[in-house]
Formats: structure tokens, C-alpha cells, sequence
């Protein structure tokens, strides 16, 4: 097991240098300093001499890839490459564009994202089995027919309009808690209860429907036929045998985000005001620190392939027939 | 009329979309194993009423992907004068609702109202200056006491709208049925008759019936909005029903030519993976899981910085140019972010498929590899493609809207339902509340995401065969 862990981490690494390089060439090679330099200080009349500056302060102004005037090994050291794109591998993130450093940042903004993500996961979770287990009790009736079409429509209306709708009726007009903001310990609660409840809300049509496919699938097999010729009720077949069997697709399918979880929900977190890695996000997009984008999409790597490798773990636990090798 | 002609660059793979849909269309038509399916298709009431509804989206969209500049007005010119063209670029849809497009109000105007959202100061003929809502220049500006004459008006343009809407769609429906008869060599009595039954194999009923309600829909509205602002204005005053429908080009390019962006990537590595094995798989296998691993948004986001500086460094001869380069870098950057889901399973497929006993035989007799791609194996997965094709077109467009949002999306100056509904965002805290932008966005895109769904679902049970069993 530990040599398989510890494969699949090597195995991880020319991905991880991958991305380092795609994002590198991005931001880098398609546009150079100068004009991310020009943009940040706005646009026209800008000095060449602000520009340097400007380089200067957040260390742009090496060169990409070889330095010619170092010595020995800061050759290769006092480039942007191996400044900027493969310090992250030690996770060393280093100061945004504005000057914060992004690791310290990363670590305070985490929390509310989990805040936010476990009970949307753990909630939807529940709700959607439960949603998907009653119409498979119902199948083939009038009452799987439009539990489906629910469904559909649900997942047809954009998430947005949730969010807008539900901090328009909740907050707005029945003023039941604030539109948008955030506090510490057990304060945050008022905060966290509308946008947890309509991040579930949002999640139910796909995830209902897509649960019910499962369960439907395996309704059809033989182990469940041979149980109703035992003679179990379908409440004992339904929860004893096909729940403990759909569970493991539903198991993998969770593990594989759990690691994402950290990186919160764009749109939810920046409608609510909250301070998550979500929101740093898209304040970071809007600013344009190219240095925080550059971060989080090396930590969204880390994170996927890290959600993988539970996967392929989470495999072997719940089902025996998997052996890893 | 037409001058110029203006293809930019979205245009131009809109028709390369449409003239692949075509030949896909004849290719299939030829195939039984595709031919199967699509019949399963159009016997199916859900498939056949959500495809009427798709049409007309796809009507408007394609209005507005000819792009020219107009010959301004020549009245007031000298004779003989040649006409000077317009600078700005406007489709045949702009050119074939002028009207919205040119009345523009001061600001905000509730749907069909008649009077502004704000109070200003108007000064009464007689000098003395008051505070009231003023009248719009053009939302119901035809009457004289909009108090009295408002709801008679609006009734009576809402039945002129239904019956002509009903009177389109009958002659529609009885030229339909003229030829299905001519077909089946029935006469129309019995070929309207089985229709309305609903016996034909088809269910034209419900098609009719579908088709009966958008024309209904579209001359209603066409009637209601040459005299009112049907779904009021927006902050300065532009109509916000034609911003709505300008938004479905928008809509409909991001959630089709993404797909025909990422499809040749897809099938040509994905084949090849499958196919070839060994290191070409490595290879592959490696440039898309590295390319997966980066969260999709956030891959955007990159990609639509750099753009940003690019944009800013460099000059363009108009808006909608610029625009359109967003859109394109977008759609691209989209399919980038997408393609490799349905490389993940053309390579599974093809893996399947290279073991096959029939092209194990093609391999013995030599044949070349890539007419065993194109013989054998390509044909056999078009099925995946086209579902995941269509699959993915209702998430690109909800998509959309969350990325113009985060202003990573489509260009600001682009109508688009992300745009419109970012822009309901302040609008909600007014008093009173501005729902109308909003409002029509979400309505528009429902319904378009909805049918695109509802029709996904039943292509999926048509070609695929594992789960016709379970429904």
C-alpha cells in the first residue's frame, strides 16, 4: 500500500511539472512582464522607468529561463522559472503583486471555504440519496416520471438565479439573515445558513438524477432479483442490498472532490461576502494578480491528483474485488 | 440594402458548424446504425416538441451571425450622392428589428409601462416645473391618457398578436399535413384526421402543437413590442427584450462551437490513444490528465488575463470586433478546459473496438492503419461523440452565465444572459426593485436549457442502448 502511495506520488510529479510549465508559458511567454507590468500601472502613459520599477519589486525583471550574468548555479536559480514556477512544488507561494504574502493567506482562507463546502457536500449528500432511493421506490410510476422532470428543471435553472432569488426572499424581504458578510466561531452561523442551504438547493436535480440512474442500475441485476425471491420486503432490498452496492460509485464520486473542497466556491463566496479561497480567487481575477491566479491553479493541481489517488485508495476499501498493484 | 458584408470570425464557424451538421445529417441519413436512433428520436413526443423549441432559438441565432455594415439613411442627401456606409456592424436580425434596437429611453422602464422608473423634473407647458414620472419617448407613446387607454390597448395588441400567431401556425400546420398526405398518398381528411389522433409515427400533433405556441409566443410579442418595451429597459435605456434576444447567439455559439472547437483534438487523440497504444497512449494519456488536473475555471481565468493584456496592447477596428475575438479565445479556451472528458472515452472505445475480431481480420489483410481508423473504427464511435456533443451543450450555456459573471466570460460590451443578469445584481437593491433584467435572462435561458436537457436525455436513450432497458 505504501509503495503504492508513494508510486502514484512520483507518478504525480511530471503532471504537476506540466501544469507548472503550462502556466508558466501562459503567463510568461504569451505576454511578457513588460506588459503585465503596463497594464497593472494603467495603460498609456506609463514610464519605462515605473515599468522596471514595477518588475523590480515583485522579481519579474529576471530572465525566463537562463540567466547569463549569474554565476554557478544562480544560472538557473535567479530566473522566473525557478522563481516563480517551481518554488510552488515546495509550496512556497510567495507575495502576491500587491505585496501579502499568498501561503498565510491561503491558510486563513480556508476555513470559511470549508465552512461552507462540508455541510453542502454532507447535506446534498443525504438529501439527494434519500431524493434518488425514494423514486427508485417508485420507479416506473407517475411519481418517478416527475421526480425526474423535477429534476431536469431544477438543473435547467442557472445557479446564479438560486443565489439571487433565495438572498432576495430570505434576507431581502422576510429578513431572516443578513444579505452577505462573515464573523468568527460560532457568530459565522447566521452567515452560513442561506448560502449552505442554496448551494443543497442548486446540487438536487443533477445529483438526484444521476443517484437514481445508479440505483436503477442496479436494481436490474441479479443479486437484487435473487434477493426478492428470497422473499425481502423491497424497503430490505432497497436499503440492504442496492443502497450498500450504488454506494460505491457514490462513495468514489465523493472522494474524488473531497480535496477540492478547499478551494471553495467561486460565485457562492462572492455573492455572500464570505472569505474564502473562492473569493480570493475571483478578487484576484479582477485585480489582475497574476501571482495568486498563478498559485491557485497550481493548488487546484495538487489537489485534483490528490483527490485521484484517494479515489484509487477508496476503491480498495469499500470493494474488495480491487486490488491495487 | 446589404453593402458590406462582415464575416467575423464566430460567424465563420458557425456556418462551418452548420455545414458539418449537414453532412453529419446526409452521412447518417445513409447509415442505419445512425439512421436507428434518430428515427427513435423523432417518434418521441419529448424529442420532437423540444427540437420546434430548439429551431426557433437556432433561427434567431443564425439571423444574427450575418454580420454587414448598413448604408446610413439617404434621405437629407444630395441627389446622385453615393451612399456612405456606417461604421458600426449590425446583423440581419438588428436589421430585422430596427425598432428595438433604435427606441432607447433615459434609464430603467418597467415591462410594458409607459412612464419612466424615475421621477425627474418635467416642465409643464404653462412653465411651471413638477415631479413626476415622464413619459417614455417611444413605450406606449401612441396614446394620449395612458391611464384610461393602456389596459384596452395592450388587450387589444395581445389578440391581434395570438391570432395572427394562430392563423400562421394553421396554415403552417395545413401545408404540413398537404404533403404528409401527398407522401403517404392519403387524402388530407385522413392525414388530419391520423394527426390529430395522434396516430401518425411521428407525433406531428405534438409538434403542430408546440409550433402553434412559439408562433403564438413570437407574433404576440412582435406585436406588444413595436409599441411598448415588452420586457421594459435596462440603466441606459436600451430595450431589454432585444437584449435577449440578442443574448441567444451568445447562448447558442458558446454551447455548440466549443464542441466543433475541441472535436477534431478529441476523436484524432483520442482514436489514436486507443488505437496505437504504447507511447503515442503515454504521450496523450499525460497531456490530458496534466491539462485536466487544472481547474477549469481557473484555466480560464488565466487565459482570459492574458487576453485582457493582449487586448489592451493592441487596437481594433470595432467593438463587435473585439467582442468577437473574446468570444473566440473563450470558446476555445472552453473546449481546451472540455475535450478531454470525450478523449478519455474515444480512447476507452477504441481499445474496445482495435480488439475486435473484424478489424483484427483487417489487420491480417494489411490494410493500412488509417483506413482501418476511418473504415472501422471512426464510424463505430461517432455515437459517443455526437451524445457527448449534445450533452455538453446545456451545461456550456448555464456556463456561460457564471463566467461573465466573474468577468472571466464574454466581453462587457456583448449582450449576453451572464452579462445581463451580472448587471441585475445592483439592480436588485434598488427601491423599487429592477427584476426585469433578470427576469427575461433567466426566462430565456430556461427554456433554452431546459429543452436542450429534455432533448439530450432523449438522444441518449436512443443511442444508447445500455439504458433503453431501465426507462
Amino acid at each position: 500500500m505504501t509503495a503504492y502511495i508513494l508510486r502514484r506520488i512520483i507518478y504525480a510529479m511530471p503532471i504537476l511539472l506540466g501544469v507548472n510549465i503550462l502556466t508558466f508559458v501562459l503567463f510568461f511567454v504569451v505576454n511578457s512582464p513588460d506588459d503585465m507590468a503596463r497594464m497593472n500601472l494603467g495603460m498609456k502613459r506609463v514610464t519605462p522607468a515605473a515599468v522596471e520599477n514595477w518588475k523590480h519589486e515583485r522579481g519579474y525583471d529576471l530572465p525566463l529561463l537562463f540567466n547569463e550574468s549569474a554565476t554557478g548555479t544562480g544560472r538557473i536559480t535567479e530566473t522566473i522559472f525557478f522563481q516563480k514556477s517551481l518554488k510552488l512544488f515546495r509550496f512556497d507561494f510567495g507575495s502576491s503583486d500587491s505585496g501579502r504574502d499568498i501561503g498565510y493567506d491561503i491558510s486563513q482562507r480556508m476555513w470559511p471555504s470549508l465552512a461552507i463546502a462540508v455541510p453542502v457536500l454532507l447535506v446534498g449528500l443525504l438529501l439527494n440519496i434519500t431524493f434518488a432511493l425514494l423514486i427508485a421506490f417508485f420507479r416506473a410510476t407517475y411519481i418517478d416520471f416527475w421526480g425526474v422532470v423535477l429534476c431536469v428543471i431544477l438543473m435547467s435553472i442557472s445557479g446564479l438565479f438560486y443565489i439571487i432569488g433565495g438572498q432576495y426572499l430570505v434576507s431581502k424581504l422576510l429578513h431572516l439573515v443578513p444579505i452577505s458578510g462573515y464573523d468568527t466561531g460560532l457568530g459565522s452561523v447566521k452567515f452560513l445558513i442561506l448560502p449552505v442551504i442554496i448551494g443543497v438547493i442548486g446540487g438536487i436535480g443533477a445529483g438526484t438524477r444521476w443517484y437514481r440512474t445508479l440505483f436503477l442500475e442496479e436494481i436490474n441485476k441479479d443479486y437484487v432479483r435473487t434477493a426478492r425471491a428470497k422473499g425481502l420486503s423491497e424497503t430490505v432490498v432497497l436499503f440492504r442490498h442496492v443502497l450498500k452496492n450504488a454506494m460505491i460509485p457514490i462513495l468514489t464520486g465523493v472522494v474524488v472532490v473531497l480535496p477540492l473542497l478547499f478551494m471553495g466556491s467561486l460565485i457562492t463566496e462572492s455573492f455572500f461576502g464570505i472569505p474564502g479561497l473562492g473569493s480570493y480567487t475571483i478578487d484576484a481575477i479582477n485585480s489582475q494578480d497574476f501571482a495568486i491566479v498563478r498559485s491557485m491553479v497550481f493548488l487546484g493541481s495538487v489537489l485534483y491528483i490528490l483527490g485521484l489517488l484517494l479515489t484509487d485508495i477508496s476503491y480498495t476499501l469499500v470493494d474488495p474485488r480491487v486490488r491495487l498493484s | 440594402m446589404i453593402s458590406q458584408l462582415v464575416i467575423l470570425w464566430t460567424d465563420g464557424l458557425v456556418f462551418l458548424l452548420l455545414l458539418v451538421v449537414i453532412l453529419f445529417g446526409i452521412y447518417a441519413s445513409r447509415k442505419a446504425h445512425l439512421r436507428g436512433p434518430w428515427r427513435q428520436v423523432a417518434r418521441s413526443r419529448v424529442g420532437v416538441g423540444t427540437l420546434v423549441v430548439l429551431s426557433f432559438y437556432l433561427v434567431v441565432a443564425l439571423l444574427d451571425s450575418f454580420h454587414y455594415h448598413p448604408i446610413l439613411d439617404k434621405a437629407g442627401q444630395e441627389e446622385g450622392a453615393t451612399a456612405t456606409q456606417s461604421v458600426e456592424v449590425i446583423s440581419l436580425f438588428d436589421g430585422l428589428v430596427e425598432g428595438l434596437r433604435e427606441r432607447q429611453e433615459k434609464t430603467y422602464s418597467a415591462p410594458l409601462a409607459t412612464r419612466l422608473y424615475a421621477k425627474e423634473n418635467i416642465e409643464l407647458p404653462d412653465g411651471r416645473v413638477v415631479r413626476d414620472f415622464p413619459r417614455l419617448a417611444y413605450g406606449g407613446a401612441h396614446l394620449a391618457d395612458p391611464e384610461t387607454e393602456w389596459l384596452p390597448d395592450i388587450l387589444k395588441l395581445s389578440a391581434v398578436g395570438i391570432v395572427k400567431g394562430l392563423v400562421v401556425s394553421l396554415a403552417v400546420a395545413n401545408l404540413l399535413i398537404i404533403l404528409l398526405a401527398m407522401r403517404s398518398r392519403r387524402s388530407f381528411g385522413a392525414q388530419g384526421r391520423a394527426v390529430l389522433r395522434g396516430a401518425t409515427e411521428i407525433p406531428w400533433k405534438v409538434a403542430f402543437l408546440t409550433l402553434a405556441f412559439m408562433l403564438v409566443l413570437v407574433f404576440w410579442s412582435a406585436e406588444l413590442a413595436a409599441k411598448y418595451h415588452l420586457l421594459g429597459t435596462d440603466k441606459v435605456g436600451e430595450d431589454v427584450y432585444y437584449q435577449a434576444l440578442k443574448s441567444i447567439r451568445t447562448g447558442l455559439l458558446i454551447g455548440t462551437l466549443t464542441t466543433l472547437v475541441m472535436l477534431p483534438a478529441a476523436i484524432l487523440l483520442g482514436i489514436m490513444a486507443g488505437y496505437f497504444r504504447g507511447w503515442v497512449d503515454d504521450v496523450i494519456q499525460y497531456s490530458y490528465t496534466t491539462l485536466n488536473s487544472i481547474p477549469g475555471v481557473l484555466l480560464i481565468a488565466a487565459a482570459i488575463l492574458m487576453l485582457q493584456i493582449y487586448m489592451s496592447n493592441h487596437e481594433f477596428d470595432s467593438l463587435v470586433e473585439r467582442a468577437d475575438l473574446r468570444l473566440l479565445i473563450l470558446v476555445i479556451i472552453l473546449g481546451v478546459t472540455s475535450w478531454t472528458g470525450l478523449c478519455r472515452l474515444l480512447r476507452g472505445e477504441t481499445l474496445k473496438l482495435r480488439e475486435m475480431d473484424y478489424v483484427q481480420a483487417a489487420t491480417a489483410f494489411g490494410v493500412s492503419n488509417l483506413k482501418i481508423i476511418t473504415r472501422h473504427i471512426l464510424p463505430n464511435v461517432l455515437h459517443i461523440v455526437l451524445i457527448a456533443v449534445i450533452l455538453d451543450f446545456s451545461g456550456l450555456v448555464l456556463a456561460e452565465a457564471v463566467l461573465s459573471y466573474v468577468n472571466i466570460g464574454v466581453d462587457p460590451t456583448m449582450n449576453s444572459w451572464g452579462n445581463m443578469i451580472n448587471s441585475a445584481r445592483l439592480e436588485m437593491a434598488r427601491e423599487p426593485i429592477v427584476w426585469w433584467s433578470l427576469a427575461a435572462a433567466m426566462i430565456f435561458m430556461f427554456s433554452l436549457v431546459l429543452a436542450a436537457n429534455l432533448f439530450s436525455d432523449v438522444v441518449r436513450d436512443a443511442f444508447d442502448p445500455r439504458l433503453r432497458g431501465s426507462r
